[in-house]
């Protein structure tokens, strides 16, 4: 797709440096020159909007960072501080956490997004497991980062996950007790999950860097699930045709960061993160962060602790193998009529976890839980194989160009510059 | 012919017939909705209420229920009570603080308006030593505590006109009218489990107030709800102002890059 770059500094001094270090050579073919499909709707948004996330993420953790003790005596009365005497405190600290939650809506988006459109298909599977990859490691900083305020939530949520490790035959008890630092959760646990907080978000912009590499190798992904074909028909130039787009997106976007963090900064939080953790007091109901939920659900739907936790993991391992488990020749779900029946009702199948995830694991909770576990798993191991087989898909567009000119009704298509 | 419907319809049915169940147990009476001038998109504190719930605060939790957290300070702060500075010099002074003199000996020496609200007991076990169980520093009790309102009603809670954000000031107003048997002093119709360890706390008259706000337990209730959401939140004010700039900036940028895509795209479909 980008093949050697045709970019030509126009400043002696440019021209001097280029042929030294091609960096802006690398980034006029990465954001000014590459081309895009031109049929991207939406939903192709995502990703601008998760880079700039991962930024506001890190920008306003280092400065928390500055003012916060990672104590178990000091940690929450920190927060506190930071919240009443740090200037704009209050706002980095409500940017931050729900900040979070935004990113994970992001993802969540672009993940099904996706799914929808076959977006892992070959030749996008190692881009999609970059991005599974990207997944795991946002989770894993997620946890760490909720457990810092160290309220009855971050202590309780951050000693359950931890358990989690026991359930390892032979030797679970002993990994745990490392993972802990001493036999419970306490003063090197959170000492560690700070280090590690402050480390992951690091690896992560690695990941993206790998994740937008590969993406601009095979190139992007469309509605229509056809590949360009014709550079000048069929594709519009990054800049300024995708940067516009994305910049309204992330606008809208930080409309709704802006209202969580304003107007209902502590709506996707616990109440009981804001008592201060107490190792002798179990809250009656220990709930993770609204991003883990579905998996929570997973975890308690089965009834062995071992395959709970083999159950949890896997429900995220396994979307690595989504290239190779969707055998239909067809990318898009716009044109693959059973497909899109059985992912809408699998999307409905996460909701329903996650809200299970959040209620108590007893009863009626647990045999729905049970149900929606196992949709979840038949979707990617039977639905998908077999529908490759039996459905039949609609006839796809010849063409990114063929496909605009039927939705716009046969006007036509004026070539990009 | 499997439809979209047909499946959705049969995991709706079948989470809605094992859940439904759960529904009717566990259940705790809903602490009823008050009105709030610091709720909703503008939300301001009633001054003369912050004044009077710390009034309440002194004269009655003060007793078992410190508030750590709070510099005397910030009795003076924009957006709280704003108490004068003088006010706020001859409170702190009446309180007696634990310091040290240059010649390192323990002493303890008048409170100033830098010093936070000095802790009632060393550590919670000497507080439960005294009253049974620790009673909770009330600093940021307002958002430490909430309610369920369960589904969908929670989902309402978070979109705009409907946003919902005072769960917890609700709740510590229905707790200090829930001591609704006679004679029994522990019994707290919201409290969960209803066995509560504070006793009645609060009754008519109980504080007398500089203005002519009625001394009810409603009221009383109420102001010091109220107190102790500013105490939670002190600065709630400037949150929503801000936020108020912030979001008409972004439609108004939405609104022009809007424009400009168009523009730019007018030739590419």
């Amino acid at each position: 797709m980008s093949g050697p770059s045709t970019y030509v500094p126009k400043s002696a001094l440019g021209r001097w440096f280029e042929s030294r270090l091609p960096i802006a050579g690398l980034i006029h073919g990465s954001f000014i020159a590459y081309p895009t499909p031109r049929n991207l709707n939406y939903w192709w948004t995502f990703g601008g909007i998760l880079s700039f996330m991962l930024v506001a993420q890190i920008v306003t953790g280092i400065v928390l960072t500055m003012h916060y003790t990672p104590h178990v005596d000091l940690a929450f009365a920190s927060v506190e501080s930071i919240m009443r005497d740090v200037n704009w405190g209050w706002f980095l600290r409500y940017a931050h956490s729900n900040g979070a939650s935004m990113f994970f809506v992001a993802v969540y988006i672009h993940m099904f997004r996706g799914v929808y459109y076959g977006s892992y298909k070959a030749p996008r599977e190692v881009l999609w497991i970059l991005g599974v990859i990207i997944y795991l490691l946002m989770m894993a900083t997620g946890f760490l980062g909720y457990t810092l305020p160290w309220g009855q939530m971050s202590f309780w949520g951050a000693t359950v996950i931890t358990n989690f490790f026991t359930a390892i035959p032979l030797v679970g008890d002993a990994i745990t007790t490392w993972l802990w630092g001493g036999y419970s959760v306490g003063n090197p646990t959170l000492n560690r999950f700070f280090a590690l907080h402050y480390l992951l978000p690091f690896m992560i912009a690695g990941v993206v860097v790998l994740h937008v590499w590969a993406l601009h190798v095979v190139g992007q992904n469309n509605p229509d699930g056809i590949e360009i074909k014709n550079v000048n028909r069929d594709a519009v130039a990054f800049t300024p045709y995708a940067t516009i787009k994305d910049s309204f997106a992330l606008v809208c976007f930080l409309i709704l960061y802006a209202w969580f963090v304003f107007q209902v900064p502590n709506y996707l939080g616990h109440a009981d993160n804001y008592i201060e953790a107490n190792p002798l007091s179990t809250p009656a109901h220990i709930v993770p962060e609204w991003y883990y939920l579905p998996f929570y659900a997973i975890l308690r739907a089965i009834p062995s602790k071992l395959g709970g936790v083999i159950a949890m993991f896997g429900s995220i391992a396994i979307l690595a193998f989504l290239p190779w488990l969707d055998t239909s020749r067809v990318r898009s779900g716009k044109y693959r009529p059973m497909f899109k029946i059985f992912f809408w009702a699998f999307i409905l199948c996460c909701l329903g976890l996650g809200y299970l995830g959040s209620m108590p694991a007893e009863g009626g909770y647990v045999i729905a839980a049970r149900l929606l576990t196992t949709y979840y798993f038949g979707f990617f191991i039977i639905i998908l194989p077999l529908l490759g087989i039996f459905e039949t898909p609609k006839p796809v567009p010849a063409s990114i160009a063929d496909a605009v000119l039927a939705r716009n009704g046969g006007a036509a298509a004026q070539p990009a510059e | 012919m499997i439809s979209f419907k047909s499946i959705s319809l049969a995991l709706a049915i079948s989470t809605a017939a094992f859940t439904g169940a759960m529904a009717a147990e566990e259940h705790a009476p809903t602490p009823p909705r008050q009105e709030w001038t610091f709720g909703g998109f503008f939300g301001k504190y009633d001054r003369a209420q912050l004044q009077r719930g710390f009034k309440v605060y002194r004269e009655v939790c003060q007793a078992c229920h410190s508030l750590n957290l709070l510099r005397f300070g910030n009795l003076h702060d924009a957006g709280g009570p704003q108490f004068s500075e003088a006010q706020v010099k001859a409170l702190a002074a009446e309180y007696q603080i634990k310091d040290f003199n240059d010649k390192g000996e323990a002493i303890e020496r008048p409170g100033r308006a830098s010093d936070r609200f000095p802790k009632l007991f060393v550590n919670a076990d000497a507080a439960a030593a005294v009253h049974g169980v620790a009673p909770p520093d009330l600093s940021v009790i307002a958002k430490a505590r909430s309610y369920s309102r369960g589904f969908p009603l929670f989902l309402l809670d978070m979109v705009p006109g409907f946003a919902y954000q005072e769960h917890g000031v609700d709740y510590i107003v229905a707790l200090l009218n829930g001591y609704t048997k006679k004679g029994e002093d522990h019994w707290n119709e919201f409290f969960p489990g209803h066995q509560i360890a504070m006793p009645k706390p609060l009754s008519d008259g109980q504080v007398e107030y500089p203005d002519n706000a009625p001394k009810t337990v409603q009221q009383y209730s109420h102001d010091v709800a109220a107190f102790l959401m500013w105490a939670a939140e002190p600065k709630l004010e400037e949150r929503k102002k801000t936020g108020f700039n912030a979001l008409i900036f972004l439609a108004i940028f939405a609104g022009l890059l809007y424009f400009t895509k168009k523009r730019i795209w007018k030739d590419a479909h």
